[in-house]
């Protein structure tokens, strides 16, 4: 019984990671660092807040997630594809500047900075914490799936060929006739699509938007794609373990043996370790966070 | 022929300073030229989780509207974002000669006491401003033009703590902090001190939501924290997390057990799973203050607001007041004479 609650526990925390990752792969297997998860989260997070509460449907929240997410996708985009900015510097923009327009039109919406009003959402009261309640989750079952379906779309697609191409050699897959800048504006969109509906099933389980409340997620989603190695199969896995080991320092901190600030640092201290010591060295797509010719 | 490039540039700068000069001597509509002699000008900026954060952030609001209505003071609100915002809006409100200006949350505590130094004719207050101490573990006296409320959140605390354990069926109580500090263990060490007074045979499980200002606005991490606890056997978690504990609520919905709120009464969150809220007098304070300068009777110093003050308390009203049986509240209004009279003492640390 525990062992199953604690199962539960870490599919439910690594859902958003598992979203944010998948859009990781996918950016960063086309040659666009995936700082942005983040802002991405926060954007989904938003719209789905937006879209829920205004039109009393949990599933409208996800479309209209699903569109926060897409559209600082296609500003990072524009900006890193068309424009050729810095990749990092423009990274870090996007991220606080989904701080600030969510903050904004929260404001504009809600007339709070801080919060929003309750939300549809999906799980009903007393739903309880059971396995059963997790099920009824749509999207539990969508994070579930998201990383074997890009693992499917890299390997087995036409398009994940065409996006693996452009993340490791633009100029050859130019050569070949593949649309490098089309392929790029695509994988990023999808990118933002994924990691916004990590931020989707924050707000549609919390039944409410807070500011930043998505604390980090994207970065850990980002760790974990690196973790990974880029392999969409690697990469879940690493999601499960970054949850495994906050559902450990949860866990750990009611039963009170080990003072709470150590406690606290078991997922970065795992991050640390796996990222300098067990992953070794790390080879990322070859054109990684270099401009298009 | 045409007028070369830097000929148009300077031409450019040139019609820009004009308007720029031109405009200021625009006045915004709305601002007044001279404030009547009257008038107490109130400057107020926000902690973290800004207004609508339905606790601390609003009972200050509400303290502050107050005092426009009822002292006629004229009252500014600044919701700051991030880290450096904070200070510049504190700064902005000084530099704009207010009477008085309040930081909301401990997090102003640095920024306060510099701005006191540099702005000594302005009056300054810090809620929850948290008072250095020297290494001898006395208390070093804030700057003579700031006013230092603290509340005595230990006390409330140990209220509703002894509340959840009179309520509790399983024995077991829990309790989610924000961000692992000071000011936040002072509420577990007030609950854990209030069950045990009790029922020495109860447990507390305790858990936090990290280390950093981050932890008051993760309601995902409330909520799986409060699960966890939950699962453990807890039937009563009490939260002092800031927008975390909104997620606290959700969990206390989705698994039907109860949660009690702090700072203001938070029942609307979770209706009929709020068992009660620890509330902390802030609206009280924030107009007591302002009322203190408009009849220029303002002074520095510490001000503890406890139980005898009305400073801290808990909330009990025609909401909850079918989940609190009579025996249960004179049992708590006998406690809280017993603290007020100095015979009970409350800790504050672990």
């Amino acid at each position: 019984m525990a062992a199953l609650l604690f199962l539960a526990q870490t599919l439910r925390i690594a859902i958003p990671y598992l979203f944010a990752a998948a859009g990781g792969v996918v950016s960063e297997r086309a040659g666009l660092i995936g700082l942005t998860l983040e802002g991405y989260m926060l954007g989904g997070a938003f719209g789905a807040a937006l879209g829920s509460y205004y039109g009393h449907s949990a599933w409208i929240g996800v479309l209209s997630g699903i569109g926060g997410g897409a559209l600082l996708a296609l500003v990072y985009g524009v900006s890193a594809i068309r424009f050729r900015a810095d990749q990092v510097v423009i990274g870090i923009a996007i991220n606080l500047l989904a701080i600030g327009l969510t903050r904004f039109f929260l404001r504009l919406a809600f007339g709070s900075s801080s919060n929003s009003p309750r939300v549809a959402g999906f799980g009903a009261e007393h739903a309880g914490t059971g396995v059963s309640a997790l099920l009824s989750n749509p999207m539990i079952w969508l994070g579930v799936i998201a990383i074997p379906v890009i693992g499917w779309v890299l390997y087995r697609t036409p398009f994940g060929l065409r996006v693996r191409a452009v993340g490791e050699h633009p100029v050859a897959a130019r050569s070949v006739g593949i649309p490098v800048p089309r392929v790029r504006y695509s994988a990023v969109i999808l990118s933002g699509i994924l990691a916004g509906l990590g931020g989707v099933y924050l707000v549609l389980d919390q039944h409410q938007f807070t500011d930043q409340m998505t604390a980090g997620r994207g970065f850990i989603a980002l760790a974990a794609t690196i973790f990974g190695r880029w392999d969409p199969l690697r990469v879940g896995l690493a999601c499960l373990l970054f949850a495994a080991a906050e559902t450990l320092q949860i866990q750990l901190q009611g039963a009170q043996l080990i003072p709470s600030q150590f406690v606290e640092m078991i997922p970065y201290v795992l991050t640390i370790v796996a990222l300098a010591g067990v992953v070794g060295r790390a080879v990322p797509p070859a054109a990684l966070g270099k401009v298009a010719e | 022929m045409a007028l070369s490039k830097s000929r148009k540039l300077l031409v450019l700068l040139a019609v820009l300073v004009v308007v720029h000069v031109v405009f200021l001597f625009v006045r915004p509509t709305g601002a007044s030229a001279a404030r009547s002699p009257s008038d107490v000008n109130v400057g107020i900026v926000f902690d973290l989780g800004g207004r609508g954060d339905k606790s601390f952030n609003d009972g200050a609001y509400v303290g502050g509207t107050r005092a426009e209505r009822e002292l006629g003071a004229r009252v500014r609100f600044i919701e700051p974002g991030d880290g450096s915002d904070r200070e510049s809006g504190l700064r902005l409100l000084a530099a704009e000669g207010m009477d008085l200006v309040i930081g909301v949350g401990f997090i102003f505590t640095d920024d306060l006491t510099q701005l006191a130094k540099d702005y000594p004719r302005t009056n300054f207050a810090g809620i929850d401003f948290a008072v250095a101490t020297d290494p001898a573990g006395n208390p070093i006296a804030p700057p003579p033009n700031v006013a230092a409320l603290k509340f005595r959140e230990e006390q409330g605390s140990f209220l509703v703590g002894a509340l959840a354990a009179l309520e509790s069926k399983t024995k077991k109580l829990g309790f989610v902090g924000g961000m692992d500090s000071p000011l936040i263990v002072k509420f577990e060490a007030g609950y854990r001190a209030g069950v045990k007074e009790v029922c020495p045979q109860c447990t507390v499980l305790v858990g936090y939501a990290g280390v950093t200002p981050e932890a008051f606005r993760n309601p995902g991490k409330g909520k799986e924290l409060a699960l966890s606890q939950y699962g453990q056997g807890a039937d009563i978690i009490y939260h002092a997390s800031g927008s975390t504990g909104l997620g606290v609520f959700e969990a206390a919905r989705q698994t039907g057990h109860l949660a009690i709120g702090v700072d203001a009464d938070q029942y609307a969150e979770a209706p009929g799973h709020v068992l009660t809220s620890m509330v902390k007098g802030v609206d009280e304070a924030v107009f007591d203050v302002i009322k203190l300068v408009k009849e220029h009777r303002f002074r520095g110093g510490i001000y503890q607001l406890g139980l005898a003050e009305h400073g801290v308390g808990y909330v009990y009203d025609a909401q909850n007041r079918g989940l609190i049986p009579d025996s249960v509240r004179s049992r708590l209004e006998a406690l809280r004479g017993e603290i007020v009279a100095g015979r009970i003492y409350v800790p504050s640390t672990r």
